[in-house]
């Protein structure tokens, strides 16, 4: 299928090994800029194998990953470093496990993320520790960023916190404020609805709605809870051992018979013979 | 030519008895993932209890040496066994879940308490013992440089040949050997589907000292003479044959034990000998940048 | 407080129970110890070995162990903790002291050369715990912030010391130019060390840096003609007070001030220098770990995984951690050197990577606080058991062993923040992780 419109994110042929296991076969998908992509599936999937290879965490087998800033700048992040495609592609991501610092306060895990502009700002280390003035503006920056991230998730009053003393939910949050302090183009939220009940599904909604109004940001989701994934996503691409079974929107999704039948693991030849039934 | 023959046949038993130290190491960093930095130490102990013991039974009347021998080996090894499990007990089980270094640290002061404790009980000095075992074979006449080969090598590599050889049959055949591999694949599903982890973990710490105190009868023999500090290095190189073999894997430690045997009497014999201890660090150095995971070993996944 | 609660008698079989376990104590005491302690083999006069039965020393340590062993089944329920019996308004008083520790224990390091001016030993001693001290919080970067497992920190001091040694025999320049340079030179050692081995995982890092400080002391050993084999340097130029030498002509220290010679200057200016260094590590420490770079070897040390994925460079990170840890060994080395004006390879064994290494788990957390009192509790400790030299190595091992199982994670077990929007609250240790995988 190729890719109209303004693609942020172009996979092409991709393909992941362990040995002799295929956790990903020729995977190609798109994800449009501005859009809200979600990438769903049974477990076992693929899925955040897929955001693995995307953020650089593992090495593709074969296949191409490409990223497009809205100026013209593409990367080819199967071929970049991990830290190097947060840090150059500006691609940002949540953990399935989440992976906060949770010896750190929640303020200190939000200016760990503005690691490399005040690393600049700081003359790497060296006017920093002259206490020069260019540094502590720029921490303070850092600061208000953080502050206002914060804001947005609701957790201002737990700034000084440790971050591992928090609830699971505010931790979520907290990981997601995280990722947002790196000014990201692309978005990468592995599950971020999991444990959530539906309240607070309902406003993670909101927070990821409110990211791509304000901000910009495209993003790219993996999700089990389907409240989320109808509510906001633009575009879904479905899954199923590794190989891409689906891809268009909500309600076509919601609809299609294989999909049905991967979530429910129904046989091959039922799904066959329902879609003659069908008339397909 | 016979030069290299017999460097060859001095390397192999060397490497043999670093191959049984190995051994040790990596079941225990396969099952739970910490280098035991005392083990190196528990094969000086069983050396000590080998001599004494020896010296104790010649003491008591037993003169006949292949008698002897045998009881000092069975004696190093069941004492040795002991140490291994108390060091165990003490050191590492109240720490298993604590944080990483913490029973590094432990393993480091338990490597101290056992060469200081030696060095008091027994003294700093060298302890010599005559050569038991004497005689051996040429099997390259020459006129210039015969190539032989000592009883005490053929006793080393034939000894090691037939623990391998237990010993594989142990980890492949019995329920021991099975719950080692289920506990060093996956611990907390082991201990869910009913292995008894604790007693697991301990009996591998007992089956690596009693193969270290083996190791440590056959240095003596073949040296004939030990202190209190030979632990040390040769833990590092037994350390450094483990990861060379592929840490994890039981013919991979005794190949990485024959292998480092081989390099470092090589490198004493046609370079320098000084020197032939950094040899055996620089490999340990080289591995561990350039082939982590070993000739033998397993590519381990990191799971994101 | 805790209330006295009512005991009932405890039933026989109780202590049957003790009885057993004590028995089995003295039993595995008895297997462990029968041969090694209870037989002593000394080289007679022929050169073989001759054996002497101990049979007092074995029963002592076998009764020993009985009664250990009963004791602990005895009291197994109940547990020891004593916390529970310091009064709370003591407890509160207790943190209060332990703000002002650091300051009095400043004002205390300042004031000791004054205070105990005529006592040499004192001074020596105070110039001792000072240089481990300062070696203690380089290491401390490595290890307590950046949460590297280095055992080889003992190689650093040595290039710091022989590279001081070498420039000033070999160029004859002045302490104050050889000092800043064998830090350099230490810490580009360090980063070539480093470079391939950072992204080892903890337990091989640490043996692979282990296998460093051996090799170098090895080859410190053997290169004669470079080093002076094992025999060392000797003769190394001591330091001068900024220009003026101290000794007893007309151009000395005492001579210039109008002060009568005794070779007390010299140590004391030591011991202010050794200070000196020492703090200035200390500031350095303190403000990176405010900095993006300490806030990263911190962030480093929970989680490194997580910090890839905000686009920090962890090569880069460990290396600088490393290198800076390194320099600080350094430059300690150097002044290790013109301390005692000899050095030799016998200085720089993995023992001295331990006793540093332990000093720094010992103290906690990466706090600055914690390793100056583990330095100072350690050394003194070692000093106490001068007499004991036998047994003092095995205490310290034995020591080692029981504060890991008792306290792994130091003596300060919290971690204070270096921001924070409104009052900083410390962290307890608990929370605190370490290299997450």
């Amino acid at each position: 299928m190729s890719a109209p419109g303004d693609p942020i994110l172009t996979v092409e042929h991709l393909s992941m090994r362990f040995g002799g296991l295929v956790a990903i076969d020729d995977l190609s998908f798109s994800a449009q800029r501005g859009h809200i992509t979600a990438l769903i599936g049974p477990n076992g999937a693929g899925k955040t194998t897929v955001f693995n290879c995307i953020t650089g965490f593992y090495h593709p087998s074969v296949g191409m990953i490409r990223l497009a800033h809205a100026d013209g700048t593409t990367y080819l992040l199967e071929r970049l470093l991990d830290f190097r495609i947060a840090k150059l592609a500006r691609v940002a991501r949540t953990f399935q496990n989440i992976r906060l610092f949770p010896g750190m306060t929640v303020l200190e895990n939000l200016l760990i993320a503005q690691h490399n502009p005040l690393m600049k700002a700081s003359g790497f280390t060296v006017l920093g520790l002259l206490g020069l003035a260019v540094y502590r503006h720029a921490e303070a920056a850092a600061i208000d960023k953080a502050k206002y991230w914060l804001d947005r998730v609701g957790l201002m009053r737990r700034a000084d916190d440790p971050a591992g003393d928090l609830p699971y939910g505010e931790q979520r949050r907290v990981e997601i404020a995280r990722a947002m302090c790196t000014d990201p183009v692309l978005l990468c939220l592995d599950e971020p609805a999991a444990g959530l009940n539906v309240r607070e599904s309902a406003e993670l909604n909101e927070l990821v709605l409110g990211m791509r109004a304000e901000h910009k940001t495209s993003i790219l989701l993996i999700e089990h809870d389907m409240s989320v994934v109808m509510g906001i996503s633009d575009r879904v691409v479905v899954l199923d051992y590794g190989v891409k079974i689906f891809e268009g929107t909500p309600n076509e999704v919601r609809n299609d018979p294989k999909v049905i039948a991967a979530y429910l693991g129904v046989e091959d030849e039922e799904v066959e013979q329902a879609e003659a039934e069908v008339g397909l | 030519m016979e030069y290299f023959c017999q460097q060859l046949i001095n390397g192999l038993a060397l490497g043999s008895i670093y191959g049984l130290i190995a051994i040790g190491y990596t079941m225990v960093y396969g099952i739970i993932g910490m280098i035991n930095f005392a083990h190196g130490d528990i094969f000086m102990v069983g050396a000590f209890i080998a001599l004494i013991a020896f010296l104790a039974l010649v003491a008591i009347g037993v003169t006949a040496i292949p008698l002897a021998l045998f009881l000092v080996l069975l004696i190093a090894m069941a004492l040795s066994a002991l140490y291994g499990q108390v060091v165990e007990r003490i050191a590492y089980r109240p720490l298993r879940h604590s944080f990483r270094l913490a029973p590094l640290i432990s393993a480091i002061g338990m490597s101290i308490i056992l060469q200081n404790y030696v060095q008091v009980a027994q003294g700093a000095r060298v302890k010599p013992l005559p050569p038991l075992i004497q005689g051996g074979y040429t099997i390259l006449p020459s006129e210039s440089f015969p190539v032989q080969v000592s009883n005490v090598q053929i006793i080393i590599v034939v000894t090691t040949l037939v623990l391998m050889a237990i010993f594989s049959w142990l980890v492949a055949n019995t329920r021991l050997g099975r719950d080692m591999r289920a506990c060093e694949q996956d611990l907390k599903m082991a201990a869910l589907v009913g292995v008894d982890t604790d007693r697991t973990i301990s009996l591998t710490f007992v089956v690596g000292a009693a193969l270290a105190a083996v190791a440590g009868l056959m240095y003596l023999l073949y040296y004939g003479v030990i202190d209190f500090f030979i632990g040390f290095v040769a833990g590092v190189k037994a350390f450094t044959a483990a990861v060379l073999g592929g840490i994890g894997s039981l013919p991979g430690a005794m190949l990485g034990g024959l292998l480092i045997g081989l390099i470092e009497t090589f490198w004493s014999a046609y370079f320098s000998i000084e020197y032939k201890d950094v040899a055996a660090f620089s490999v340990l150095v080289v591995v561990l940048i350039f082939l982590p995971t070993g000739i033998l070993g397993r590519p381990e996944i990191e799971k994101v | 407080m805790r209330e006295a609660a009512e005991t009932p008698a405890r039933p026989a079989s109780d202590l049957l129970g003790a009885l057993k376990s004590g028995a089995l104590a003295a039993i595995v005491a008895f297997g462990l110890f029968s041969l090694l302690i209870g037989v002593r083999t000394d080289q007679g006069p022929s050169g073989a070995l001759e054996i002497e039965l101990r049979p007092v020393a074995l029963g002592v340590i076998v009764a020993v162990a009985f009664v250990g062993g009963f004791v602990r089944a005895w009291f197994a329920g109940e547990s020891l903790d004593l916390a529970s019996y310091v009064p709370d308004q003591v407890k509160a008083a207790g943190n209060q002291i332990a703000r002002y520790f650091g300051l009095a224990l400043l004002a205390f390091a300042v004031i000791e050369p004054i205070a105990f001016y005529d006592n040499r030993y004192v001074l020596d001693l105070g110039i001792l715990v000072l240089t481990y001290v300062m070696l203690g919080w380089g290491l401390n970067i490595v290890v307590g912030l950046a949460g590297l497992l280095d055992l080889g920190y003992v190689a650093f001091y040595a290039v710091g010391a022989y590279s001081y040694a070498l420039l000033a025999q070999n160029f004859g320049w002045s302490f104050w130019i050889c000092l800043p340079i064998a830090g350099l030179l230490a810490a580009c050692w360090g980063v070539m060390l480093g470079f391939p081995v950072l992204r080892l995982r903890g337990d091989y890092l640490a043996i692979v840096t282990l296998a460093f400080g051996e090799i170098i002391r090895l080859v410190l050993t053997n290169w004669q003609s470079f080093t002076g084999g094992p025999n060392g340097i000797t003769g190394i130029p001591r330091p001068s007070f900024f220009g003026i030498p101290f000794t007893d002509d007309e151009n000395g220290f005492a001579a210039t001030f109008g002060l009568e010679f005794t070779p007390t200057y010299r140590i004391v200016f030591l011991y202010y220098l050794i200070l000196a260094l020492a703090l200035l590590t200390n500031w350095v420490t303190l403000r990176l770990r405010r900095l993006p770079i300490g806030r990263a070897w911190e962030a480093l040390r929970e989680d490194e995984i997580a910090c890839r994925s905000v686009g920090i460079n962890t090569t880069t990170t460990k290396l600088t951690a490393f290198a800076m840890g390194a320099m600080f060994g350094g430059i300690a080395g150097s002044f290790f050197a013109t301390r005692q004006g000899f050095i030799s390879p016998e200085s720089f064994t993995f023992s001295e990577s331990a006793l540093v290494l332990a000093i720094v788990v010992l103290g906690g957390m990466g706090s600055q606080l914690g390793v100056a009192v583990a330095a100072f509790a350690m050394l003194g400790a070692f000093e106490l058991f001068r007499e004991f030299a036998q047994y003092r190595m095995l205490v310290f091992g034995i020591a080692m062993v029981l504060i890991m199982i008792w306290r792994p994670r130091g003596l300060v077990a919290t971690r204070t923040p270096s921001v924070a929007l409104g009052k900083a609250k410390d962290v307890p240790a608990e929370i605190v992780a370490e290299a997450r995988q």
